[in-house]
């Protein structure tokens, strides 16, 4: 678990972050999100000390970061940062050697966590491996730069805006990786970004700053149902709630028995996947099948609108 | 550098609107052709009278020089002309070997029925062909884009042949050889003198510019006095550093018994030293600082973000990737002070200087040529070599295989 407690950040007269405090639960996701000059880059970069805070402490599993030496804390934690800063005259091996040497591993276990990260990373290994950064795609620099920073098993990984540079197509896609990666590993995660729907998609929570303070630490369902403050709010989007709500839950939680007409939906796509799907193809109602492609009933129209609105 | 290249392909695309010459052929040619009809070689009975120009026609016999005029109207054609690169190549190297032999070969011809004190060297065609077609060669070099590697092969290959050219005696009959062959052992420890002291102060300034200029970029408030300190140096004009010098050193090398036991006196090879490895120091600091400021942000953070020390960065990454500017000052400081040394010869610091100022002194253009000729051999000889460093060091540049 990550403890951030009452910490501040002040740069002369300029207060980038204001007693700030929030837990991230192990194993979990969360993504604080805010506009520019909020302060939760700032806020990231005190969790491995690359900025050292004001006041107040950060702990890691009850361990005050203060008594670890900044370098040795910094190996403990995958960091990525925006514009993903691959080492331009290093191989892609090497690249994500660079942890792993760091702390001193024997050559055969580097280059085997090499060979399974680029795997996990659906980049071939033989063909990577000793690819200069000039030579990947911006799509596979950002997932070089995640396995770069996964290299040395982190169980805490930081990431500030992960996603920017990338197009929206690839982008989607990289979170779903992302998202599949950090539940294979078990990674505690805290992710940086401007983008609500990113933090909805990705967050287990979600922390909302603005001007150095912490606006609403919550689960995205409830920053979506019950907003603190009106910049929360705003950072939603009132015609967007309830297609954000809907992005939440998986179309299982909302099958019920009987039948449809018409092609099927998975019971792993959202509910916004169904409902569009229903708009599209001009139906009320949406068989639903299993995994195994097996009929486990239907979606209707009248289960996601109740699912979208206010009240529940 | 590689426009050529890239121009070529672009011109062969427009297809109707490819052009029948090529841009820098159509330089080259006119003065290579005009170039045939200028004096080839200059006579003079001895040192003393004036001496007379000789043609191409006069000055072999015509056969030979028929042959020679019809070859490199050839050579010159083909640089005019659109070809192949590699052609190009191969027709302007061609040409200046043809010249490098048709001066041996008319210096022995004009020699002939002369004395011993016949002075033949060759005149301001030779010099002006020599330049047209060194000028189409390394134009198509670049050019062809070769690897460094090869393209260090090739000047090893052709100062090889250079040096077998001279030690075969085809050139014996040039003055300016004539004069090598007078002094040879003091030419080549004049050339050890030269290497060691243009080379030597730049190995000097490496190790003290190469910190200075970590320094720079570390502590942003030592860099304006650090730059501000060596650009001063810089201004001083060359021969009044060496001057200057000699007055602190021959202070230390009578009140200091260290340095006088190290050999150090006010003339000779410690000012010449000193004073290069002055004139190094900007050019080795500035690139230094521009390479290390040239590392991305992005790198920089993740360097640090990812938990390497200060040394662990500077060694690993940031040293590493600012290489090729940091080689590219050593190119320059190279260059430049391998003309420089020539200077040192005033203050007794020895190097070619010494066959330049002696022949100034006696009004010979032959010594004079003996200096300054294997002074540019030198220098053009350490850019392509430094060139190929630099290409080699360029490891993110790498092109796709």
């Amino acid at each position: 678990m990550i403890e951030i407690d009452a910490v501040s950040k002040i740069y002369g007269a300029m207060t980038a972050v204001e007693t700030v405090s929030f837990n991230v639960e192990a194993g979990t996701v969360a993504a604080i999100v805010g506009t520019s000059g909020s302060g939760k880059t700032t806020l990231l970069r005190m969790i491995n000390r690359l900025v050292e805070p004001s006041s107040g402490a950060i702990r890691i599993d009850g361990e005050d970061t203060r008594t670890v030496k900044p370098f040795e804390l910094r190996r403990r934690i995958g960091y990525v940062i925006q514009g993903y800063g691959l080492f331009p005259h290093k191989t892609v091996a090497e690249n994500i050697a660079t942890v792993p040497q760091l702390v001193g591993w024997e050559r055969a276990r580097i280059d085997q966590r090499i060979n399974e990260l680029l795997d996990v990373f659906q980049l071939n290994p033989a063909e990577y491996r000793d690819r200069l950064p000039s030579e990947l795609s911006g799509g596979q620099q950002q997932r070089v730069g995640v396995a770069r920073a996964l290299a040395a098993e982190p169980h805490i990984l930081l990431m500030d805006e992960p996603f920017g540079a990338l197009d929206p197509i690839i982008r989607n896609k990289a979170r779903d990786d992302l998202s599949a990666i950090q539940k294979k590993f078990g990674t505690t995660v805290i992710l940086v970004t401007h983008d609500m729907d990113e933090a909805i998609q990705l967050g287990d929570m979600i922390a909302v700053m603005d001007g150095g303070r912490l606006l609403q630490y919550d689960t995205p369902q409830n920053i979506l149902l019950h907003p603190a403050h009106p910049f929360v709010a705003d950072l939603i989007g009132q015609n967007e709630r309830p297609f954000r709500l809907l992005s939440l839950a998986p179309v299982s939680t909302a099958v019920e028995s009987g039948d449809a007409e018409g092609a099927p939906v998975a019971e792993t796509a959202t509910l916004r996947d169904a409902f569009a799907e229903m708009l599209w193809s001009r139906r009320s109602a949406l068989p639903v099948v299993s995994a195994r492609n097996e009929r486990i009933g239907r979606v209707t129209m009248d289960a996601i609108s109740r699912r979208a609105a206010k009240m529940q | 550098m590689n426009s050529g290249a890239t121009q070529t392909s672009e011109d062969l695309r427009d297809g109707g609107r490819a052009l029948w010459y090529d841009k820098v052929g159509l330089l080259v040619a006119p003065i290579a052709v005009a170039a045939m009809f200028l004096p080839f070689m200059s006579f003079a009975a001895n040192r003393i009278v004036e001496a007379e120009s000789r043609s191409i026609l006069a000055s072999l016999p015509q056969t030979y020089a028929v042959m020679l005029l019809a070859a490199l109207g050839v050579a010159a054609l083909l640089l005019l002309v659109r070809t192949s690169t590699k052609l190009r190549a191969v027709s302007a190297g061609a040409a200046i070997a043809l010249l490098l032999v048709a001066a041996g070969l008319a210096a022995d011809h004009l020699s002939a029925d002369a004395n011993t004190y016949a002075r033949v060297r060759p005149a301001s065609g030779f010099w002006l062909l020599l330049f047209a077609f060194s000028l189409g060669l390394t134009d198509a070099i670049t050019r062809l884009r070769l690897r460094p590697t090869t393209r260090i092969a090739l000047a090893t290959a052709a100062l090889g042949a250079l040096l077998l050219l001279v030690s075969s005696g085809l050139w014996s009959n040039i003055s300016f050889l004539k004069e090598y062959e007078n002094q040879a052992q003091l030419f080549w420890r004049e050339a050890r003198q030269h290497i060691t002291l243009s080379v030597g102060s730049m190995l000097a300034a490496c190790i003290v510019g190469i910190p200075l200029g970590i320094t720079c970029q570390n502590q942003r408030g030592t860099r304006s006095a650090i730059l501000n300190t060596l650009t001063f140096v810089q201004t001083v004009p060359s021969l009044a550093l060496f001057g200057l010098l000699i007055a602190p050193l021959s202070w230390l090398a009578s009140n200091v018994p260290v340095v006088s036991a190290l050999g150090i006196r006010g003339i000779g090879t410690a000012p010449a030293l000193v004073a290069l490895f002055a004139y190094s120091l900007l050019p080795i600091t500035g690139n230094t600082l521009a390479g290390l400021e040239g590392v991305s942000t992005s790198a920089r953070e993740a360097a640090r973000g990812m938990g390497m020390t200060r040394h662990q960065r500077l060694l690993r990454i940031e040293l590493p990737l600012a290489l090729p500017a940091i080689l590219a000052g050593i190119r320059i400081v190279l260059v430049q002070n391998i003309g420089l040394t020539t200077i040192a010869a005033l203050i007794g610091g020895g190097g070619f200087g010494v066959f330049v100022f002696q022949g100034l002194g006696q009004a010979s253009i032959d010594l004079v040529l003996l200096g300054v000729i294997p002074t540019i051999i030198l220098a053009f000889a350490s850019a392509v070599l430094m060139d190929a460093f630099i290409d080699m060091s360029r490891k993110e540049r790498r092109e796709h295989r």
